[in-house]
């Protein structure tokens, strides 16, 4: 159980040798097939795009274009000027009609910055700057072209690819993990991408291989997807590739989670706080693994992306290429559009998603399922109940946590009990809210305690630095205080050393004496 | 008999001589009670509890001369943690000292700042920069909000606004709990 890192990382060379289970997890209605009838289609362009500035994990990015300019597909709109991170390109060719604030498909329900395009209708590139016989390139420059795509995760995280992989290379990777087991029901956008681009997944896997430096690629993917099975296979025995297989991983919700898919590879847990890198591993998506595929060998940065729309309120399900900004409600409308009874818009499958205020919200990089429930699928089947201590949830918990013990010491703001327990490895999944005889919604909770501990933790940090910089103050003021008197004492002694000074002085209290006795 | 008290008395003896040397050898120079009491303290050094900043009112606390309800930043959660760490019953916050109010941070309307220095003399924690007669601002980072630069300023150009949240950050509300059945849930799940 106490190995050391390179113990670990020898064992989780091993990873995809045999399958082993994680804790807890649920087997899951699917509900996949809905969306997969119809093959991935382009999504019309909508009058305008609202492209928002924040699409990565972070701060907001910062306009490099204004208002009225012309843009071509492809060209940088965003971008951290010192960084040269989270760029954000144009999904079209058009006018740049305004920089607004505009709701953003955000958790917290927020407005953000948004770039607003009026497409031209001409869907005219930039012209492209493929890397010429990648093959023969060293890995930075790899990265660099990475990272001017603005490529992020897409499977929901959007963390900075670049980022991501040089954090990794520096740590030595054996083998690059590519999720494709999709594991949320609702969601078959990586499955369709699967299908539709093997080619493109083989050959962005053989580029991240290079650039993060691993030895070998899996390629992670449920066991109830045959046709992806078969597509893939065909596309590695195509590129002749000896280094990348595919796995087959028994579906169990959230199997697709990256901690739980090393979990299943390797039968090794990440360390708490830690990273897959700690076991030689780093995990992408394969919709990621297709953008940087398409940056580095065509010179496209990530302006689309395949979106699943899908659920009981749409009409006719199914998955769109969209281009990024592209409003929900018309990705919704080319469904079909909603059907009586829609209740609720989620953005993300329905155990980890969160609800949309309104279908004007935007397409980001991280949206891969649009999700329309009806009334009946969000209703509350009975009030909530206090917690009985059945312990269903510590179950299920795929994290291992006790979500009852977390629960009580939340809503008992006992935020070191909150802590000690581990809360900040939950990973959010739902499975134990799922279970939850009681109806209590301990995810909403732990997103809630999750929150207020980032911010003690701010203010924490915030409070030592006032202290440093006070007790700073202190001591500065009483050097100063000091180097004053010593100064004043020197002074003095000057004068006393000084024979003509004191005569003066001798003098002058003279005079003052006399002056005193005549006014008597 | 003998050998019974004789052997508790060597083993006493090798106990005593244990504890002295373990005693010296992991001595604690500061008083951590002071720490920990400085530790849940906020430094906003503002003074309000009578004490010129946060450290001597923790010196203070661990010496027993002051109450633990003196401190309006750190409100009633701060008295619950001193009261958790000293092992006293949690009082409410002594209104004499202030009340608790949301974090502030200090803004200096530039237009009408003099550049007399005062506001840097008062400020606690080195927060704004400034020079004689040349415009003062405040570094927001930096700044407690402690009011201490608001008295001084002979031109009133300081005022106290709610701290901006940082950039990026943001967070999930605390859950209602629903008590109807039939009622929409505000999450998915």
């Amino acid at each position: 159980m106490f190995r050391r890192r390179k113990d670990k990382v020898e064992l989780a060379r091993r990873a995809g040798d045999r399958l082993h289970r994680f804790h807890g997890g649920l087997r899951l209605h699917h509900y996949k097939k809905i969306s997969c009838e119809i093959p991935v289609q382009r999504a019309a362009l909508p009058p305008r795009l609202y492209v928002p500035l924040l699409q990565h994990t972070g701060r907001e990015a910062e306009a490099t274009v204004s208002e009225g300019q012309h843009v071509l597909k492809g060209e940088q709109i965003g971008c951290f000027k010192q960084l040269g991170s989270g760029c954000v390109h144009a999904p079209t060719s058009g006018t740049v009609s305004a920089i607004v604030r505009h709701p953003i498909s955000h958790p917290a329900g927020e407005d953000g910055r948004c770039i607003v395009i009026r497409p031209d209708g001409l869907d005219q590139w930039l012209e492209q700057e493929p890397l010429a016989d990648w093959q023969s390139l060293d890995p930075a420059a790899l990265l660099q072209c990475i990272r001017n795509s603005g490529i992020v995760g897409l499977g929901g995280a959007m963390f900075p690819t670049a980022y991501k992989v040089q954090e990794a290379s520096e740590r030595g990777i054996h083998t690059l993990v590519l999720n494709g087991s999709e594991c949320e029901p609702y969601i078959s956008c990586d499955e369709m991408l699967m299908r539709e681009q093997p080619d493109s997944i083989v050959l962005g896997a053989r580029i991240l291989q290079k650039a993060v430096g691993a030895e070998r690629t899996l390629i992670a993917i449920e066991d109830q997807m045959g046709a992806v099975h078969q597509a893939l296979q065909a596309a590695i025995d195509r590129s002749g590739t000896a280094s990348i297989s595919i796995v087959k991983v028994t579906t169990i919700y959230p199997e697709g989670g990256e901690k739980q898919l090393i979990q299943v590879l390797t039968g090794l847990e990440v360390p708490s706080g830690g990273r897959p890198a700690d076991l030689g591993l780093l995990c992408q998506n394969v919709a990621t693994a297709t953008a940087v595929a398409r940056a580095v060998t065509e010179g496209k940065p990530l302006v689309e992306r395949i979106v699943t729309v899908t659920g009981s309120g749409v009409r006719s399900p199914r998955n769109l290429l969209a281009a990024i900004g592209t409003p929900v409600s018309n990705l919704v409308d080319q469904c079909g559009g909603y059907l009586p009874g829609a209740a609720r818009l989620v953005l993300g499958g329905p155990m980890m998603g969160y609800p949309l205020a309104s279908d004007s919200n935007p397409v980001t990089k991280a949206a891969n399922c649009i999700l329309v429930l009806n009334e009946d699928e969000i209703r509350r089947p009975q009030a909530e109940m206090p917690c009985i201590r059945c312990g269903e949830c510590a179950r299920v918990c795929p994290a291992l946590l006790l979500p009852q013990q977390l629960n009580r010491s939340i809503r008992a703001q006992k935020w070191e009990e909150t802590q000690a327990g581990g809360l900040r490895d939950c990973i959010e999944c739902g499975c134990c809210d799922f279970v939850c005889p009681s109806h209590i919604p301990l995810v909403e909770w732990f997103r809630f305690g999750k929150s207020r501990l980032q911010e003690l933790a701010a203010e924490k940090q915030r409070a030592d630095r006032a202290r440093q910089r006070f007790e700073a103050r202190e001591s500065r003021l009483a050097r100063n205080s000091l180097a004053r008197k010593q100064r004043i004492a020197e002074k003095k002694r000057a004068l006393r050393a000084d024979a003509g000074q004191q005569e003066k002085i001798a003098e002058s209290i003279e005079r003052a004496r006399k002056r005193r006795e005549k006014t008597e | 008999m003998l050998t019974a008290i004789l052997s508790i008395a060597i083993l006493g003896i090798l106990f005593g001589l244990g504890l002295g040397w373990a005693a010296r050898k992991f001595h604690v120079d500061s008083d951590p009670v002071v720490d920990q009491v400085d530790a849940i303290l906020p430094q906003t050094q503002c003074g309000q509890c009578n004490f010129p900043g946060c450290r001597p009112y923790a010196e203070a606390i661990a010496a027993g001369d002051a109450p633990i309800n003196q401190c309006p930043p750190g409100g009633e959660a701060g008295v619950k943690a001193l009261a958790d760490l000293l092992g006293l019953d949690p009082m409410p916050l002594n209104p004499e000292n202030g009340e608790e109010k949301p974090a502030t941070v200090a803004l200096i309307d530039e237009q009408t700042c003099i550049g007399c220095t005062l506001c840097i003399q008062a400020c606690p924690v080195d927060a704004i920069l400034g020079a004689p007669k040349l415009m003062h601002t405040v570094i927001a980072a930096e700044c407690t909000g402690c009011d201490l630069c608001l008295p001084p300023c002979p031109v009133d150009c300081i005022e106290m606004i709610v701290r901006p949240r940082q950039d990026g950050t943001w967070t999930w509300p605390q859950p209602v709990a629903a008590t109807v059945p039939g009622q929409m849930r505000t999450g998915v799940t």
